[in-house]
């Protein structure tokens, strides 16, 4: 599925959209660590929660979920809600 | 930083130790690490240490906590960096920073059984390198607090010790709501140079431990340490040590800049003495720095801070000065020549003061106003390297 990167992550992927496979959104982030090693520990934590201000979308729908199922046409969204000073 | 070198006599294979000449100790020229809240740089200094050559800004963007030399292969660099809101790393430089890697897998809390409260490494905040016969050893503390080890260079942390879940410690530590400001610091890890299994640590808050079995248990050094009035000065929890330094020259003698005041223990000694009731009374003994001469136990210097009323954490007056004690903390000199007379509201951070083992001493700090400073001559001179800088969070000097 095509995952897009958000500018932070840029160090790690050198691309915008990147390809990544798995049935949910925590087997995607897996494959995007295997592909680029240590993004997923940027945006979940060692208590497999979600880190502030990282936000996934699919198909433009927010997810909460890292069970949550994906499918290979699933467009996966990360994003970085900036804020603070 | 020593003042010595190992020599190998070809014909005997035996190592003897020879004390540098003051010509040789002058040709190591220093380097300046200095972490930010935006990002890193590196100074060189040139051999006369008049010059500082700016390489920088490394990770521009990112906080970084403190960036460290391995002091045993002199070529290793560690910085500790939080990004934006993305999980906190550790970069790590094997060519002096011209190029850095992630490490594989930085430090991270357990994961905690379902129900339970569950923390996670906002940030590492302190580095501190294992002795030259532990070579690949580093300790590392976080915020939340936390102790880590890496036993191969800072590639891989894991927890150390039992600290980090156990439930007296676990209070002790408070929570992100107590101590400082942008959170809790385990710091002042260090390693007695004599012993792998000797070790301290501050916890702001949380008070001061030592382990004297390698980390198998600790006991809390508190005895003689005052706290914010009212409070029970028994319990580990109101005691907020800033700074712990060891003196190389005599591995027994630690002193403290704590939350109130300035301390001095000789072991095998367990109480502390307030030193810090010597200074004058306008500026009093509350400050963050702490700096200890890298060759006279007696010698060391404190930045102190406006630690009044509502805690200004300015330069007392609007006057910074660096002060001096050349005798274990008896007497205080006041050293401000070449600093700002006056409406200079900047203070200097825990990390941010550190010595080289040149001769004289040379010190080096910098301000929360972005400016970094240099004295060739123990303090009694300063002159400003660097200005416009970020928040200056830590300052360490190394020796090439």
């Amino acid at each position: 599925m095509q995952v897009l990167i958000p500018t932070p992550l840029l160090s790690y992927t050198g691309k915008t959209w990147v390809e990544a496979e798995g049935g949910t959104l925590d087997a995607v982030l897996a494959d995007l660590d295997r592909r680029y090693p240590g993004i997923r520990f940027r945006m979940i934590d060692e208590q497999e929660q979600m880190r502030p201000h990282i936000r996934f979308f699919v198909n433009n729908e927010q997810v909460f979920d890292l069970a949550r199922s994906l499918r290979p046409d699933d467009r996966l969204m990360i994003v970085q809600a900036l804020s603070g000073g | 930083m020593a003042g010595h070198t190992a020599k190998t006599d070809r014909r005997t294979k035996k190592t003897t130790r020879a004390r540098r000449s003051p010509a040789a100790r002058a040709a190591h020229r220093v380097l300046l690490m200095v972490a930010t809240r935006k990002g890193a740089w590196l100074f060189h200094g040139d051999g006369a240490r008049r010059n500082f050559r700016a390489d920088g800004p490394h990770f521009l963007g990112h906080t970084i906590h403190h960036v460290v030399l391995d002091p045993r292969d002199r070529r290793t660099l560690l910085a500790t960096a939080r990004t934006g809101h993305l999980g906190p790393v550790i970069f790590r430089s094997t060519d002096l920073g011209r190029s850095w890697k992630e490490a594989a897998k930085p430090p991270a809390f357990a994961k905690v059984a379902e129900g339970e409260k569950d923390r996670a490494v906002d940030h590492t905040f302190w580095l501190t390198p294992g002795r030259p016969q532990e070579p690949g050893l580093w300790y590392a503390g976080t915020s939340p607090q936390g102790l880590f080890r890496s036993l191969d260079g800072g590639i891989s942390w894991e927890p150390f010790s039992y600290i980090n879940d156990d439930p007296q410690f676990r209070a002790w530590m408070g929570t992100v709501q107590d101590g400082t400001p942008d959170g809790p610091k385990l710091h002042s890890i260090i390693v007695d140079p004599r012993d792998a299994n000797h070790l301290y640590f501050g916890m702001s808050g949380g008070a001061v431990h030592e382990s004297t079995d390698g980390g198998r248990t600790f006991r809390t050094l508190i005895k003689g340490l005052e706290v914010v009035e009212g409070f029970d000065r028994a319990n580990p929890m109101f005691h907020d040590p800033h700074c712990i330094r060891l003196c190389p020259s005599n591995p027994d003698r630690l002193y403290q800049q704590n939350h109130c005041g300035i301390y001095r223990l000789d072991r095998p000694g367990d109480e502390w003495l307030r030193i810090g009731k010597s200074m004058p009374k306008r500026v009093g003994d509350i400050g963050f720095p702490l700096v200890v001469h890298p060759r006279d136990a007696d010698t060391v210097w404190v930045f102190p801070m406006d630690g009044s009323t509502v805690w200004p954490r300015t330069s007392p007056e609007g006057r910074p000065a660096a002060y001096l004690t050349r005798n274990g903390g008896r007497s205080w000199q006041r050293l401000d020549a070449g600093l700002p007379k006056g409406q200079a509201w900047w203070t200097v951070k825990r990390q941010a003061m550190a010595a080289d083992g040149h001769d004289p001493v040379g010190l080096y700090f910098g301000n929360t106003g972005g400016e970094l400073w240099a004295s060739r001559d123990e303090g009694r001179r300063w002159n400003c390297i660097a200005r416009h800088l970020p928040e200056i969070y830590a300052v360490e000097t190394a020796e090439r």
